[in-house]
């Protein structure tokens, strides 16, 4: 059963109608299948024009989706094989942030990600995909193992944030978030990473600086929640919509600031109507961009990593041309 | 500009008294009225409470670095690249900020010596925009270490930001990964990096080059932390404990080597220098 987001009631009210009408035409004998053929086109059609069109803010809402596919969802539709590995070593086993051995085709990866759970239990296990630094200190753990054994690393990044808890400043949040940053730039191995669903500010970076990224066609991607920059900046947070607009978090802007390097479509109506049609994108997408990144060397992949760091926001070249 | 106005300008925060002079300046801790140049002469610390007051860029660097230091000139970014706005437009924000500042941005770079070691000395300037990192801090953060690898010496950061930039949305995130790919640098090249954490220091600053530092130095009662403390009195929904995310607090958990009061920093700072030596290192 699918849950309708506002700004789908009108898709809502068809799909009712369509569901009605097929219960009154049990065991009837009029035929309805020509009503229900122009119903389901007309709905099929008004879903395509709501999600060829959605606003920073509905982008937002179908982000955070409760039905979105997670972590779980792209393991179980991309990868062959999942060895989960747990622990930082110094603290505790972080829930939040999943990683482990995996297997993508012939491809042997490190497959490190946000998991947001999916129903009240595991969200609560899954601290609701916010990572304590026990998870990123876990990433930087699996992160160097993978630079040690030559397998790329592939990340799935899905959190409104990093926990903000007193244990959590206490054990060093910010440290673990930086030395995480700081382990990824240090890859001597490929790093493709995806933002499926929120990329919640430096939470979301420890795990996406990587010299590929990726993102789902509704996945946001942030310096602060669009409420917590509308509370801050218009000293409300019902101006999220207006926040969500001026800071350009979807796909489409990130692309263009050169923030993001490709797209990922997702089904019409968004990844949570078809799970797998998403995850097989994603697949074939990153497949594709470790194909490429695992001909280069070492050098070379540190060096496209740090320069497109470097370079994001540059401004020598559009001042060059201004000339 | 006089002696005066300088001082005036780098007391933001220390309310001035309704006097036709404006000698006098209010401790924002203790509201003791101190005589402005008393203030100053005791590094804007607060002679009663010792309360570290905040301290603009020029007057940090006077501070810190012997006499004859150079300025280095601010890079040039990318002015308001996703014309953003809220109830005011960023453009006009930051025309304020810099009609207050002698400079352009939040982070000004010098090449100079402390007691005769070299080093490059970066400041984050609270004053400015709060300090906030954009894509002009990040950009000088980098020129800053590419001037320290050019140097072959220290690196030396005082931060100082509410956190991120936000009218610059994910570009000023992207000032994250972007610094760090110069403190790894610095980091290979065996030169020190030293960071000074000084009141505020918050948010993605905080969560990068703030905390990767070859030495931790905070001044005292510096608030220094991650999340903001209303957004986990709203997680947790409960009472922060006493001193939460401050020096003490942060040296207490070990994120910090030390906790170092403002008149002994230049002192300390020259010692760190005269044990970390670049030419030691590779
Ligand atoms: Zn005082």
């Amino acid at each position: 059963m699918i849950s309708y987001l506002e700004f789908e009631k009108p898709v809502a009210a068809l799909e009712s109608r369509i569901a009605e009408l097929r219960a009154a035409a049990e065991g009837d004998d009029v035929d309805i299948s020509n009503e229900l053929e122009r119903l389901e086109e007309k709905s099929a059609d008004l879903l395509a024009s709501i999600y060829g069109s959605l606003t920073p803010w509905q982008k937002t809402q179908v982000a955070r989706h409760p039905m979105r596919p997670h972590f779980r969802d792209f393991v179980a539709y991309i990868f062959d094989d999942f060895m989960p590995l747990g622990g930082d070593r110094y603290y505790a086993e972080d829930e939040a942030i999943v990683g482990g051995l995996a297997r993508l085709g012939d491809r042997r990866v490190m497959l490190i990600g946000h998991e947001k759970g999916h129903d009240t239990e595991s969200r609560l296990r899954h601290n609701f995909g916010m990572g304590k630094p026990e998870g990123y200190r876990k990433a930087i753990r699996l992160m160097e193992m993978a630079g040690r054994f030559g397998l790329p690393v592939v990340t799935l990044v899905d959190t409104s944030g990093a926990f903000p808890g007193v244990e959590a400043e206490e054990r060093g949040q910010a440290e673990a978030i930086a030395r995480s940053t700081e382990a990824c730039l240090a890859l001597p191995v490929p790093m493709v990473a995806t933002i499926v669903g929120e990329g919640g500010s430096g939470g979301a970076v420890a795990l996406a600086s990587a010299e590929r990224v990726l993102m789902l066609e509704h996945a946001v991607y942030s310096v602060i929640s669009p409420e917590g920059c509308a509370s801050i900046l218009w000293r409300t947070a019902e101006k999220a919509p207006e926040a969500a607009e001026a800071m350009k978090v979807t796909a489409r802007d990130l692309l263009k600031l050169g923030v993001i390097d490709r797209i990922v479509n997702e089904p019409v109506g968004g990844a949570h109507r078809d799970p797998r049609a998403a995850a097989g994108a994603l697949r074939d997408a990153i497949g594709e961009e470790l194909d490429k990144l695992l001909r280069m060397s070492p050098e070379s992949l540190l060096r496209l990593r740090e320069d497109r760091f470097l370079g994001i926001g540059d401004n020598t070249k559009a001042r060059r041309r201004a000339r | 500009m006089s002696w005066l106005t300088q001082i005036r300008k780098s007391i933001p925060f220390g309310r001035k008294r309704e006097s036709a002079d404006n000698l006098w300046v209010k401790c924002p801790n203790c509201s003791e009225m101190l005589f402005a140049r008393d203030y100053e002469e005791n590094l804007f610390v607060c002679p009663r409470c010792d309360h570290h007051g905040r301290v603009g860029a020029d007057t940090r660097l006077a501070q810190i670095l012997d006499p004859g230091y150079e300025l280095l000139p601010e890079p040039s970014v990318a002015e308001d690249p996703l014309k953003f706005r809220d109830s005011k437009k960023y453009a006009d924000r930051i025309k304020a900020a810099r009609a207050k500042s002698p400079h352009q941005d939040a982070f000004q770079v010098a090449l100079g010596a402390i007691e005769g070691h070299k080093a490059i000395v970066g400041v984050q300037d609270f004053t400015f925009m709060g300090g906030s990192m954009g894509m002009a801090v990040g950009q000088a953060f980098v020129n800053g270490a590419k001037r320290a690898l050019e140097e072959e010496c220290a690196y030396i950061v005082f931060t100082a930001a509410g956190g991120a930039r936000m009218q610059e949305g994910i570009l000023s995130l992207m000032q994250m990964p972007k610094a760090t790919v110069m403190t790894r640098r610095l980091k290979e090249a065996g030169l020190p990096y030293i960071v000074v954490l000084t009141d505020p220091t918050t948010g993605g600053v905080t969560a990068s080059y703030a905390m990767l530092g070859d030495i931790h130095i905070a001044e005292p009662g510096a608030l220094i932390g991650f999340a903001g403390q209303r957004v986990i009195q709203d997680t947790i929904r409960e009472s922060l404990p006493e001193g939460f995310q401050r020096a003490e607090y942060l040296h207490k958990h070990g994120m910090v080597d030390m906790v170092v009061e403002r008149k002994s920093l230049r002192a300390t700072l020259a010692r760190l220098l005269d044990y970390l030596h670049p030419a030691q290192a590779a």
